[in-house]
């Protein structure tokens, strides 16, 4: 039992709060006014080391743990919770897969330029009549020679349309059911590959969420990443990763709501005194932050086992229930204590409670992870 | 950032999860029922060794810490929350101030028969007209020669009139409101201690809450804890300690819920189908687990805090509100989950969630607690 971080944990997370601040911050209200991807940002992300921190030394990354990523998406959500989706996406589910399952010559070509930001990364599972089944998909992947032609759809595609590779899993062998799933590497500018349309969004101005269409796209026996079949292993090998790292954006979003609500409340003066002196502002004020200590302990505990490689499934469900719910709730409520200036885009919190609301849904909506959990309790997983 | 237990806390907790089956649970729902304290009971945890478990061996502990504390805790808390009550009571506020403020010949007196298990520890602070609000206090305690006189009466005690050992706040300087707090180790069969009425209570039947009564009581000087004035001082830090402690019931009163309720979801077959095949119920359940996880981990924050010397008053203040509300969602939802037999008194969840509310009362109330938290937030 060790609930401390390293030094080196502190010193990263030191650094990219830093970075967050002087870089993110003053960006973050135009990135969400305009919709644009703030490539600028992403670039000195990359310079920093940033986008890939968990991506090991000799394919260009930092080489640093699990938490230490999630502590960075925490930090950057703070600031910024679409380019917190972003990274997590760019580093959590389009590269490390790369880093698990690609061959030498795929990590060379891909994870060096993945890590350092000179390229984007994609992960594109979903499609528009599969989306917490991902069994359901139907876009084709049929063999052709050595390559394979690959015809279909996806939806909702985080950085589609801004990435310069693309992680599409297809069904090969339809009749083998989950194992018939196979990931494809697919860079941007291939023939047949074309990004539709992009989504407008309640939230998350800035990260792009764009449908892709694959019609006759060949593709060589060096696109293929993995096996035939491994698709949804590659795909599940990300799984309990990306639900933490969507905990930790939940997480940055509610703190910057309750950072926000505390010094407005100290400055706001109703009936002769500052807002914060009022019971009710502190009952409320107490609520948030001990969800939010709460939502951080599980997040922390999560991507800490992941860290040394334990089996977290549960936890990583745990935290992202915990986290986005929590996220939600604060920001509501953060709106509520700033009353009619909250719901002004002069203020932060009218944002944040926007950009919070995705987090109970992607990544698995919130009811697929209560049944995670409940089926781990079904098991006997109690402690 | 690791919260697993060491191989020792796990050790620890495995024997305190099978003493809770052997010696606890099996009279738990008799002795709630005839709202009976077995004084039996703690002597087991004594021969057992938990009854000192975060005080040194030179004392008659186990040499463990807060976060064996918190364990202890919540295996007794998840078949008995009584028992659970009557221990971190006696661990934390009445052993832990003597331990913590107390001289070495105090130490050798009192917190030596309270840490191994001899002697059975309560305190009294709050008054009829003294909750929340230490400085309202009335009994008071007047230096004569080597003595104190204490006058006045305590209410709540719990494992009051069953102890031996008692930690008792009283005024020494009535001018100086809470400043002028003193506190005091009693003992049973002292002159002018008094009994009063045990409370007839919703939960925790087989806990005792009673009323202590100072008539012209005389205390040797010896037995004053501090200095005179530290009173508020002893009290706040011992209660620091017993929000952890009540966070840890709590959790211990949710997690033993939820198993029942786990058990019975899959036990019971409705429309020709288990319960725990709906996704209502499986959402419920997933709720009470992720809820109960989170509190756990605050909890284990803070007792780990406790047992490094860090500040933990935000930490086991957050630690209680979280786990004493959660503690009341839980056990509803589990009377929920069993219907009808829930209701009922030979099924435990009843008990349950009459024991899980005192958890958000005492200790000093959840509303108490979310203005501690603020004015720390406030202050950062």
């Amino acid at each position: 039992m060790d609930l401390a971080l390293t030094a080196e944990q502190e010193a990263m997370r030191r650094t990219v709060r830093d970075f967050a601040r002087d870089v993110i911050a003053p960006r973050a209200r135009e990135t969400d006014e305009r919709d644009e991807f703030p490539r600028d940002v992403i670039r000195r992300m990359g310079d920093l080391g940033i986008l890939g921190l968990p991506v090991p030394e000799e394919w260009g990354g930092v080489g640093a743990d699990y938490l230490s990523y999630i502590l960075a998406i925490e930090e950057v959500s703070y600031q910024s919770a679409a380019i917190g989706v972003i990274l997590a996406v760019h580093t959590g589910v389009a590269t490390l897969p790369i880093v698990m399952f690609g061959t030498d010559d795929q990590k060379r070509r891909y994870v060096e330029r993945l890590a350092t930001g000179e390229w984007i990364g994609a992960f594109a599972l979903t499609e528009p009549d599969a989306g917490s089944d991902a069994r359901a998909i139907r876009t084709r992947a049929v063999r052709d020679g050595d390559g394979y032609v690959l015809n279909g759809s996806k939806a909702f595609i985080t950085n589609g349309g801004v990435a310069d590779v693309y992680t599409v899993f297809a069904v090969t062998h339809p009749e083998r059911g989950a194992h018939g799933v196979t990931a494809f590497l697919v860079e941007q500018g291939t023939p047949g590959f074309a990004v539709g349309r992009r989504e407008e969004k309640m939230g998350l101005h800035g990260s792009p969420t764009a449908a892709l269409e694959f019609a006759d796209v060949r593709l060589a026996p060096a696109q293929r990443l993995g096996a035939e079949g491994e698709g949804f292993k590659i795909a599940m090998s990300q799984l309990d990763g990306g639900r933490i790292g969507i905990a930790a954006q939940a997480l940055g979003i509610a703190r910057a709501a309750f950072d926000a609500a505390v010094a407005y409340t100290k400055t706001r003066r109703q009936f002769g005194r500052a807002i914060a002196d009022f019971q009710a502002t502190r009952l409320t004020l107490a609520q948030m932050a001990t969800d939010i200590e709460a939502a951080q302990l599980l997040t922390y505990r999560a991507a800490g086992m992941r860290s040394r490689g334990q089996p977290c499934t549960a936890e990583a469900s745990m935290a992202k229930l915990f986290a986005s719910d929590t996220a939600m709730r604060v920001t509501t409520d953060a709106v509520q204590l700033f009353g009619g200036y909250g719901y002004t885009r002069e203020y932060p919190v009218e944002r944040l409670m926007r950009d919070a609301k995705v987090t109970q849904i992607y990544e698995g909506t919130n009811q697929i992870q209560r049944i995670v959990i409940a089926k781990s309790l079904e098991r006997g997983g109690l402690p | 950032m690791d919260f697993s237990l060491t191989d020792a806390q796990r050790a620890l907790q495995q024997d305190l999860r099978a003493f809770a089956a052997r010696e606890v649970a099996p009279t738990a729902a008799a002795r709630d029922e005839d709202e009976r304290f077995d004084p039996t009971i703690f002597r087991a945890i004594g021969a057992a060794g938990f009854a000192g478990l975060p005080f040194p061996g030179q004392y008659g502990g186990a040499g463990g810490d807060a976060v064996s504390s918190a364990l202890a805790t919540e295996e007794l808390s998840r078949v008995c929350a009584a028992t659970g009550i009557m221990l971190s009571t006696h661990v934390s506020l009445v052993a832990w101030p003597v331990f913590r403020f107390g001289t070495d010949e105090q130490k050798r007196a009192f917190l030596a028969p309270l840490a191994s298990g001899e002697k059975l520890g309560a305190y009294g602070l709050s008054e009829p007209d003294s909750g929340g609000d230490d400085a309202g206090i009335q009994t008071t305690a007047v230096r004569r020669g080597d003595d104190y006189l204490l006058q006045g009466a305590k209410v709540f005690s719990i494992n009051g009139g069953e102890a031996d050992i008692y930690v008792v706040y009283a005024a020494t300087d009535p001018t100086q409101r809470s400043r002028g707090m003193t506190a005091f180790i009693l003992e049973k069969g002292m002159p002018g201690l008094r009994f009063g009425k045990t409370e007839r209570k919703m939960g925790v039947r087989s806990a005792v809450a009673a009323e202590l009564v100072f008539e012209d009581c005389v205390v040797p000087a010896a037995n004053r804890l501090g200095a005179e004035g530290e009173g508020l001082k002893i009290a706040l830090a011992a209660l620091d300690g017993g929000r952890t402690g009540i966070a840890a019931l709590a959790v211990g009163i949710a997690q033993g819920a939820l198993e029942e309720a786990l058990a019975h979801a899959r036990g019971r077959t409705h429309f020709n189908r288990p319960l725990l095949d709906f996704q209502t119920t499986q959402f419920k359940l997933a709720d009470m687990q992720t809820e109960i996880e989170a509190a756990r981990l605050l909890t284990r924050r803070a007792a780990w805090l406790e047992a490094r010397a860090a500040p933990y008053t935000r930490a086991s203040a957050m630690a209680k509100v979280m786990a004493s509300d959660v503690a009341m969602r839980v056990t509803t939802e589990a009377v929920q989950i069993l219907g009808g037999y829930g209701y009922m008194r030979d099924r435990p969840v009843e008990r349950m969630m009459r024991d899980a509310k005192i958890t958000q009362i005492y200790g000093g109330t959840n509303e108490v607690q979310r203005m501690v938290i603020a004015r720390h937030v406030l202050a950062e």
